[in-house]
Order: structure tokens, then sequence, then C-alpha cells
């Protein structure tokens, strides 16, 4: 006999310590089951797409370092790539070979920060503390490369702001090599830990046709299993020369495309970006790296839709020029926003404690989701 | 993999009227121009039929054109008459590996585009974003209301061109 | 004990001034309020991560308002959102302090002329202690914004002002 209990909501957010900034969730529940997810967005939005219409080309970038700020350097990257794209400029081999780095390197401090909270999320603090001791010394490559901890506006369209630092080569092959052995210690850690496994693994389970249709890209879409990265699938700047894998997901500890899963997706990730790191860092190509900055940038009329493969999923920033110096229209394509979509879905029917498990593997920044 | 000139043809041949041109000027990237009433029923032979297999809808993004009459008001503040509103859809087929731009232009003064929520459910957040930044109605979306401005923001839609600020919003003062 | 050990004749008795045991109480154990908005809660996060370690001037994130003495309002505060800020800063218990860290929550930052959803300091819900600049503000910034705020608050008097 199964006893009725009285449907009740409950509002998680936007000051809650697990939902990874303001985010405000609306829960349906019946006893401990979820019946209906709502989520509430907007508290972080500030005007991105209004700001973009009334600056410049150039005056955009810093904006753009706003959106998803863990992941700065590659949302510069993503609209560079698309005015370049739009004003049809080559740029030196060398500035791309420094943004790949760049690039890759954000990637690996943006996961560490999401493996970081998401075992504090669960219950597990020290990981979490880890993490930031290795994500510390990325930024400190970031600050002497341009100046900045967090928000760089280092990539310029047609170039970079500023060289490499004559250490950078020498700080980054060491950051490597110290790097190496902590990640096999986050895997001890935290990774293959019983108690982090039993929290994630058979939860939220997102089967690959409802990602493709919710448009989840990113290591998300990967963990169900299809093999999609658009540093392969639409290669862009210089990643057709470099060797690497693309992980998905097997299911190793539950079923594929669980949380654990998707965690385990960004653990091999970095791997994978070391690897890029390592091939690019030795043959990086003489040259100016601001030779190519145009003195005025105006692109002809037109639209262009160009995307990049940002650390949680397809980047992709829609722009319509009318000529003249500022861009009439500025759409970006969030990878968290569509992403976050599909959480009501992987939530209906799990108990309550697995909200958090389940928002911590999207990994999503509301920076990006709100703008 | 079929050039947007072939899919043009081949969506001509099967909706006639609905499909009003193909805009190939380079440097930009081509898009086709539809029927915005009729959006939904070309979007669903563009997803469920084998030449096209558009499984995945990457992104929406509605469009202020800014090509009606410019006005002032009594305040001297610039306004826009008449003209369109836009939204443009940049599909993806992850199986055969093609991309399309389509194009759907509504009147300004009383936007109207149905709603292809139910053929990517992707596009059900992208849908009210448009919805809450232009005012564009997407009919038959199931919950058309705003998402990222307050629920209570009063009738205007800031990304148009011609949006003014208002002064105050639950007593706060928004100019700075 | 360390700086007081084994410094006393007497067992047990320390002569000071009311005001100067509560002022050093509070400003010793500022616990803040676990509270992120914007990008400068990534700084905040790493400042009480390792390297930057806030606990060692006592400052622990408490998940709730209603234990918490300190609101750093790190980031960005929109209109829907300032709503809420209010709101958590009317549940904390006095005495209660606020530290504005960023240039976005100082003034409305580089969102000041064109955020039409962004509010334009967060002075102007709730009175703000200690201001810090930055977009965003360094670890360092913000720790020093925390020692200024203790400066505050032992220079804090239980007198009656003279009328």
């Amino acid at each position: 006999m199964s006893i009725k209990t009285e449907e009740m909501v409950l509002n998680m957010g936007p000051q809650h310590p697990s939902t990874h900034g303001v985010l405000r969730l609306e829960l349906v529940l019946e006893g401990e089951l979820i019946r209906d997810v709502i989520p509430h967005i907007g508290y972080l939005h500030r005007c991105f797409e209004k700001h973009a219409e009334v600056m410049t080309y150039p005056q955009v970038i810093p904006y753009t370092d706003r959106m998803d700020y863990l992941a700065s350097m590659y949302n510069e990257f993503g609209y560079v790539v698309a005015v370049e794209r739009l004003l049809e400029i080559e740029v030196p081999e060398r500035v791309e070979y420094i943004r790949v780095i760049m690039g890759e390197l954000q990637r690996i401090a943006s996961h560490l920060v999401a493996l970081g909270t998401y075992g504090a999320d669960i219950g597990a603090f020290t990981p979490f503390l880890f993490c930031f001791r290795d994500r510390e010394k990325i930024l400190n490559l970031f600050e002497i490369t341009c100046g900045a901890r967090l928000l760089y506006n280092y990539m310029w369209v047609g170039g970079l702001s500023h060289d490499i630092h004559p250490d950078f080569v020498r700080l980054t092959k060491d950051f490597i090599k110290e790097f190496k052995p902590n990640l096999k210690e986050l895997n001890d850690l935290l990774t293959f830990n019983q108690i982090f496994v039993d929290r994630t693994a058979n939860v939220g389970i997102l089967p690959p046709d409802t990602a493709i249709n919710y448009g989840v890209t990113g290591p998300n879409l990967r963990a169900s299993g299809v093999k999609w990265d658009l540093r392969r699938n639409d290669p862009y700047s210089v990643y057709h020369k470099f060797d690497f894998e693309i992980p998905i997901g097997k299911g190793e500890k539950g079923t594929v495309g669980d949380c654990w899963d998707r965690y385990y997706m960004r653990v091999l990730e970095m791997y994978e970006s070391l690897k890029i790191i390592e091939q690019a860092i030795d043959n990086i190509p003489e040259g100016d790296v601001t030779s190519a900055i145009p003195k005025r940038i105006k692109p002809p009329e037109g639209q262009i839709y160009a995307r990049v493969e940002n650390p949680r999923g397809e980047l992709g920033y829609f722009i319509i020029s009318d000529g003249s110096v500022n861009p009439f229209r500025v759409k970006v394509r969030a990878p968290s926003f569509v992403n976050m979509e599909v959480f009501g879905e992987l939530c209906k029917d799990h108990l309550v404690a697995d909200v958090v498990a389940i928002l911590g593997s999207i990994d999503i920044v509301l920076g990006e989701i709100d703008r | 993999m079929k050039t947007p000139e072939e899919i043009f043809d081949l969506l001509k041949n099967k909706f006639g009227e609905a499909i009003i041109e193909l805009v190939s000027d380079k440097p930009a990237e081509s898009f086709i121009s539809v029927d915005p009433l009729q959006i939904d029923k070309i979007c669903n032979s563009l997803r469920d039929e084998k030449e096209f297999a558009f499984n995945s809808l990457m992104n929406l993004s509605g469009v202020d054109d800014a090509n009606g009459e410019k006005l002032k008001d009594e305040n001297e503040h610039d306004i826009i008459k008449g003209g369109t509103l836009s939204v443009f859809y940049h599909l993806e087929s992850t199986i055969l590996k093609h991309k399309v731009t389509l194009k759907v232009s509504a009147d300004r003064d009383n936007p109207e585009v149905a709603s292809v929520e139910e053929i990517w459910r992707s596009a059900d957040w992208h849908e009210r974003e448009a919805f809450d930044m232009y005012g564009i109605k997407f009919l038959n979306h199931h919950n058309l209301i705003r998402i990222l401005m307050p629920y209570d923001w009063e009738d205007s839609y800031p990304l148009r061109k011609d949006y003014q600020n208002p002064e105050f919003y639950q007593g706060m003062k928004v100019p700075y | 004990m360390g700086l007081l050990d084994k410094q006393f004749t007497d067992d047990n008795i320390v002569v000071t001034k009311v005001e100067d045991l509560l002022n050093w109480a509070r400003l010793s154990s500022l616990w803040q309020m676990g509270f992120g908005l914007a990008c400068c809660a990534i700084e905040m996060m790493a400042t009480s991560a390792s390297h930057y370690d806030f606990d060692r001037f006592g400052v622990i994130p408490r998940p709730s308002p209603r234990q918490s003495d300190v609101i750093i309002v790190s980031g960005t505060v929109t209109l829907k959102m300032a709503i809420r800020v209010k709101r958590l800063y009317e549940q904390m218990p006095d005495p209660k302090y606020v530290i504005s860290m960023g240039s976005c929550s100082n003034c409305g930052g580089p969102y000041w002329e064109h955020g039409y959803h962004v509010l334009k300091g967060v002075d102007r819900v709730i009175p703000v202690d200690v201001y810090v600049p930055g977009c965003p503000p360094r670890p360092e910034a913000l720790l020093e914004g925390l020692l200024k705020l203790q400066e505050k608050i032992r220079n804090e008097t239980l007198v009656k002002e003279a009328v």
C-alpha cells in the first residue's frame, strides 16, 4: 500500500551555497521525490547584448570576459574568431599557437573549479582546496602574461595584447610536470572514492537522443556517449595540428550519461588538454603577435555564426554587422544556458539530495546563463 | 551533406510560397528567408526527413531590424514606427554534418512567429529570451513568459533599438 | 596563548574596557555569509581557499544569514537580485557589516551606463562599511578591505554621543 503524501513546493536559492551563484529553483516535491523543477534565472542579467551594440568591436572583448568568468580566455577566443571570420583576416601562426595554449590552460583551470566545487557540493571539502591550489598556479601563468588573474582582455581581433613572457615556456613546463601527479592525487581522493561514486553513479542519467534534442553540448554531451567536439568536428584555429583524443562516457561506474560520467569527462579532458599544451609549447613559431591587428575594425555588411568548444560546450557568437564600427547585433549562444534547460528533465523522480549532485555535474556558470 | 542552395531548392519544391528567398552574399553566411507562420511545418520536415536530418538547433536569436520610420516622440526620444523584427535559426545535423540558417521576419507592431519548441526542446528558453528582449510572440509556446528580466517588468523590451530605460523599478533608481 | 603566554602575575584576571573586549571579540571572528554573485565571487572563493586562506582572520563562510556578521557583496547586483540582497541583509543579526567588493557593487562598474538591469551600486539598497575597488579586486585587496573593516570595528564605542 502506498501512502499518499501532499505536494510541497520548496524554494532553493538565489542565495544557496550549492547553486553555483544566483540560480533559483522551485522544486515541486512529493515526499522526498521531485516531481517538477522550475528554474528561475536572470538574477545576474548584465545586459551584455545591449552593451555589445553600443561599443566598438574591440571594446566588446572585456565584456565577453565577464560572461563565463571561469573561462574568460575562451570567451575572448570565440569572439575574436567570429570577428576575424567576418573581416576575413589571417592571423599569424604564433598568435594561434599562443591562443591554443592559453585556451587549454583555461580549460584546465575551469574544470578544476568545476570538480572542486562539485566535491564540496557532495560533501567532500578537501578536493576543493587541492583544486584551488593547482588553479592558482595557472592563474600565475596568466598573470605574468597579461597582468590579470581572472578577466584578461588578452586576445584581440587579429592578435594578442602582449607577447608571452620570456619565462612563460619554462614555467608552463614546470606546471605540467607538477600538475600530472596532482591529477592522480585528485583521482585517488575523489574520483574513485566509494562514497563519491555512490552519490553520483546511476544518478541523473541523460540519454544521447534527449541530449541532442535539448542542444546539450560539451562534456555533458560526450558523457552520454556522443563523440562530438568542435575542436575536431568544426575545426578552428590550429587544433587540426595536434593529436588528442575525445573522451566519451562509458558508464564505468554505472550507466552511460550519469553524473559520475559527466564528472569523469572533465578529468579525462584535463589530460587531453595537457597533451595539447605539451605539443604546442615547444613549437611556438617566431613572429610578431600584434602585426595583424587592424587599425580600424569595420567589417562589411553581413552576418556570421562562429562557434568554439568552450570548457562547458558550444560557445557561439552570432554577429550581424551593418558596416559600421559597432556590431548591429551580437547574440551569444551560451553553453550553460542551453545545458541548463535539460536540468528539469534530469531531476524528475530523483530524491531531493540528488538535486545538488545533478546541478553540480552540469557545471553551470550563472554569468553565462544570464549574460 | 548538403549545401544551403540544395536545401533551398528542396524546400522550395516542397513548400512553394512559404520559402521566400535565399540570401547569399559573401562574406556573410547565406540564409533562407521563410514565412514566420509556417516555420514550424518547415522545421518539422527539416528535422524528420532523412535527407535533412537537422537534429539540433544550435541557436535562435531575435533581431531588431530597425528598418521602420524613425521618429521623435514628445520628449525628443527616438522611436521606430513600423518595420520588422526577425528571428534567425541556426540548424545543424550531427548525423549528416551540414548546417543551415533560416530567417523569419514579422511585423514590428504585432510580431507573431510560430514556435518550434515542440520540435527542438532547446528552443524553449531561446524563444522565451527572444520574447523577453524583443516582444516577439511565439504562437503555441507552452510557457511564454519573461526569462531574464523580472516577471513584473513593465511592458517594454530592452533590446529593441528604441528602448527607453524606466526611471524607477520597485523604488530603486535605474539610471546612474 | 601566543603573546600573552606567561605574562601575568595573577591568574585569570585581565583588566580591560568592556568596549575593547567586545570590539576585539567581534573583529576577530567575522563570520561571512557564504554568498556569491558574479565574477568577484570566484576571487572571494580563491581568498577563502588555499594560498590566501581567509580563515586566519577568523572569517568562516556560513550558509545562513542568521549566523553571519558580515556580508561581502561580491559582484554585480541586478535589479532582480537587489530585492533579495536587501532581504538577506535584513535577516542578519546586529551588529552587521557590509563589504562591497568590486566596481560593480560599488557603482555599477562597466555596466554603469547601458546596464538597464543593473543596480548602480549596492549602497542604494543597503549601507556599506568598506568599498573594495577593482574589477575584480585581487584577493590581497579583499584582505585589505577586511583589515579596514577590523580597524573600523576596533574604534567602535559604547558611549553615547554628547548632544
